[in-house]
């Protein structure tokens, strides 16, 4: 009776047991696999105690930027750069709206993938981290002193701005390369069958002010019809050039899937910039007609604005000589990186099984010895053989995106086969891998993409969460993971959360941003044309059918509260001034039925929200942001009267009088 | 004995312990400067302002100055006369305060609110923390000089 369950217990080990040990071996494990030794104090970050790193990264399709810090995984911010945000009412605020204006009117959302942190000699200076808008192609600024979107400029003559914002070496330059190809100029109703002939790509170069940071597009060189991907400036040695991968040398306009991944070979478009200068300065450029939109924020007014352009200067590479290059590359090339002394370029080709790693000096001996397979659309062809430095063997299945340490070595992701690797850039050799969980996409060094990276650690952003958290529904969260890389292997230390879907990421010292942090912005430099600084100059005006009210906001009231007078018909712009001027004291304004949004606002800042009464009566407005211990007390009153009526304008706060003294309405 | 004794000292303890701290650079907490230079006199509050001469007739520049930085960052609490707003009204505050302890109170709010027990009663009253509204010393000396003319002073 007794050894029976012996027996039973030991035959179900012996199947179990053999079972469990393949399921161990199963790459890559499921949500068991932990990380080992000290990982959690490694990561951990005591309360009140400050991130290492500021880690920027894009939010896909929320089209926003997130902000990370590191080693800790903790989100801090969600920056609205392309697409709407209630909760601070980024485009829902008169101001803000002009931001999102594109030739297209106003868009609200879009599909940011890149972050690309300003540098001044390769290296890191903290002042802007620049985005790319996906869809409707634009690049954007954001300011690290206010970590808010200061720019944003849209790209004509692209059909989608993936291959941005990279920058070069002295952020001269933010590149904008068109991931699809189209017909432009005067013949753009054309049949699609007619690619080859009619769709072509460009590359715009947009150039970034010294001191101000103000971009505008300095040239475009158009180029023939094909997907560009990604792209990074050459450095050191190689600054003055710029690199882009491009795939669909094939020129297929349908089921890309197969009909751009016949030839083994496509390209990365190696382009002399400082050629291009050059040609530019002799006149050599053609204007070209083109409709996009500039849109800034200023600073002093609390406004932004968006203006209207009409021509882009272009360079014809056929025509202009030696600015531009093709080198062949293995195969449907994504991730395109120079390291960090700028001699090496690495390709990663998304179906290769090898990684091609090019010399920038090899590169330049064969256009001075014209070692030329050919040319592709007038354009000439380096040889492979003579560009090529040597290939890693055997990497990993599917390489995407590589970033570097300060010790020479490489970090590749690999989609397909699930892993980073890591290899050393002159030997080839590969020294170490890790599993992701699950399917990496890009990855990131802190520095990785500059002269001198900052090392200790690489962040892997993966495409697929599956059973790594609590389940959320179908839909389940995107993730992040930080592997520690001071050592010879490469340790998983920590998974994180991400919101939107993370694609490109950049870290950086918190040393280098975090002093010059904005905390207040000046009431005394309020040039808002609606502030009001103090609360004598608060202020009701009616002028025709819109009525302008200047509101201030202080701990914890609203001035003016009481507000009567409006029509139905009309419209009402509240101009809400935050008097405060102390650190994280917003306050913030919603009103009853409003079709657009809330407005936060910062100390010392005016934002305007306008509304438009659909019934008469009285109308309850608060303060949003939890202000003070009678934050609860911050509200006021609008009385919306009849469109004939006679009720004048009047407005108060803390006046009280008999009811019989109250206008009425006929 | 003994036990009255040590309860006291465990509750200053606990006291001190619930005051959040700021992070700095190393993490460490330590005591700010200004705090260890504090209360040499205690009626002139904490901060930096240690001595102000006041002068006769009032300096009209500095009144005109002090009207305008109470309009635009003051006038939202403070009523000129007796009657409490939000903080309280201005009537008499020159005669009822040292001059360095009403300049200590608009530049180092915070620090006033957390040490000073005048400052202390004030939040007890109103229950509102008034608020650090970016003031220099020179801005400060400005309104002081207009509460004194609000007080009647030539």
């Amino acid at each position: 009776m007794k050894r029976k369950p012996i027996y039973r217990s030991l035959f179900l080990f012996g199947i179990l047991a053999p079972a469990s040990i393949l399921f161990q071996f199963c790459k890559p494990k499921g949500p068991a696999e932990v990380a080992t030794g000290n990982a959690a104090s490694q990561a951990y970050v005591a309360p009140g105690k400050y991130d290492e790193f500021y880690n920027f990264v894009s939010g896909g399709f929320n089209g926003q930027m997130n902000v990370y810090g590191l080693p800790s995984g903790r989100l801090f911010r969600i920056i609205p750069v392309f697409s709407e945000d209630p909760t601070s009412g980024y485009g829902f605020s008169e101001e803000t709206k002009p931001m999102l204006n594109t030739s297209h009117g106003y868009v609200p959302w879009d599909d940011l993938h890149h972050p690309a942190l300003s540098t001044t000699n390769g290296e890191h200076d903290g002042r802007w981290v620049f985005g790319n808008a996906n869809n409707t192609p634009r690049v954007a600024r954001i300011d690290l002193k206010t970590f808010r979107t200061a720019e944003i400029i849209e790209l004509p003559n692209s059909g989608g701005n993936h291959s941005s914002p990279f920058i070069t070496e002295n952020t001269e330059y933010v590149v904008a390369g068109t991931r699809f190809s189209v017909p432009m100029g005067d013949k753009t109703d054309v049949p699609i069958s007619t690619y080859k002939e009619n769709f072509k790509g460009t590359i715009s170069f947009i150039s970034v002010g010294k001191e101000d940071g103000k971009m505008k597009i300095a040239f475009q060189i158009k180029t023939p019809g094909v997907n560009f991907d990604l792209a990074r400036a050459g450095k050191g040695p190689s600054h003055g050039w710029f690199f882009f991968s491009c795939y669909n040398t094939e020129q297929a306009y349908t089921l890309l899937e197969v009909n751009s991944t016949q030839k083994d070979k496509d390209f990365i478009m190696a382009v002399n910039w400082k050629k291009a200068e050059e040609y530019l300065a002799a006149g050599k450029g053609e204007k070209a007609k083109a409709k996009y939109v500039h849109n800034w924020y200023d600073e002093k007014t609390h406004t932004a604005t968006s203006e209207m352009l009409n021509e882009v200067m272009q360079l014809d590479p056929t025509v202009l000589k030696d600015m531009v290059y093709f080198i062949p590359c293995p195969k449907s090339p994504h991730g395109c990186d120079t390291d960090p002394t700028g001699e090496y370029i690495v390709g990663s080709g998304k179906l290769a099984a090898l990684i091609p790693v090019f010399s920038f000096t090899k590169i330049q001996q064969a256009i001075a010895n014209k070692e030329f397979e050919g040319d592709f659309g007038g354009i000439p062809v380096v040889k492979y053989e003579a560009a090529l430095h040597g290939e890693v063997k055997k990497p990993g299945l599917g390489p995407l995106h590589t970033e570097f340490d300060a010790n020479g070595n490489a970090y590749t992701s690999f989609f397909v086969s699930s892993e980073i690797v890591k290899w050393n850039v002159k030997s080839l050799e590969v020294l170490d891998r890790v599993p992701t969980y699950y399917s990496i996409g890009h990855l990131c060094v802190p520095g990785g993409p500059t002269r001198k990276p900052h090392g200790k650690y690489v962040i892997a952003y993966n495409k697929i969460t599956k059973d790594r958290y609590l389940s959320t529904g179908p839909e389940l969260t995107q993730s992040a993971q930080l592997y520690d890389i001071s050592g010879d292997k490469m340790k998983l230390i920590l998974d994180f959360p991400t919101t939107g879907e993370p694609h490109y990421a950049e870290a950086i010292p918190a040393s280098l941003v975090m002093p010059n942090s904005v905390k207040i912005f000046k009431i005394e430099d309020n040039n808002h044309p609606y502030v009001a600084k103090g609360e004598g100059k608060t202020n009701v005006e009616r002028k025709g059918n819109q009525v302008h009210i200047s509101m201030t906001a202080i701990r914890s009231h609203l001035t003016p509260d009481n507000i009567e007078g409006v029509k139905l018909g009309d419209e009402v712009y509240f101009h809400v001034t935050n008097l405060e001027q102390d650190w994280d004291v917003p306050h913030g304004f919603a009103i009853k039925g409003a079709n657009n949004a809330e407005l936060l606002i910062m100390p010392g800042e005016t934002q305007t929200l306008k509304w438009k009464p659909l019934t008469t009566g009285v109308f309850p407005f608060y303060c949003t942001d939890f202000c003070s211990a009678l934050h609860q007390e911050m509200q006021g009153y609008i009385r919306v009267s009849p469109a004939n009526s006679n009720v004048p304008i009047k407005f108060s706060t803390g006046r009280t009088e008999a009811p019989a003294g109250a206008a009425g309405s006929k | 004995m003994k036990k009255s004794v040590i309860i006291p000292a465990l509750l200053i303890g606990a006291f001190a312990a619930c005051a959040p701290e700021k992070p700095n650079k190393d993490g460490d907490t330590k005591p700010e400067k200004s705090a260890v230079e504090a209360v040499i006199d205690p009626t002139k509050g904490i901060g930096q302002v240690k001595n102000v001469t006041l002068e006769s007739p009032l300096d009209q520049a500095r009144v005109k100055r002090g009207i305008a930085i109470y309009e635009m960052k003051c006038q939202s609490c403070h009523k000129l006369d007796e009657t409490r707003l939000v903080g309280p009204g201005w009537k008499g505050v020159t005669k009822k305060r040292k001059p360095e302890w009403i300049m200590n109170m608009i530049t180092n709010v915070d620090m006033m609110l957390d040490q000073d027990p005048e400052a202390q009663k004030l939040l007890e009253l109103c229950l509102m923390r008034m608020p650090n509204q970016n003031m220099s010393i020179g801005d400060a000396r400005d309104v002081l000089e207009y509460m004194r003319s609000n007080d009647g002073e030539k």
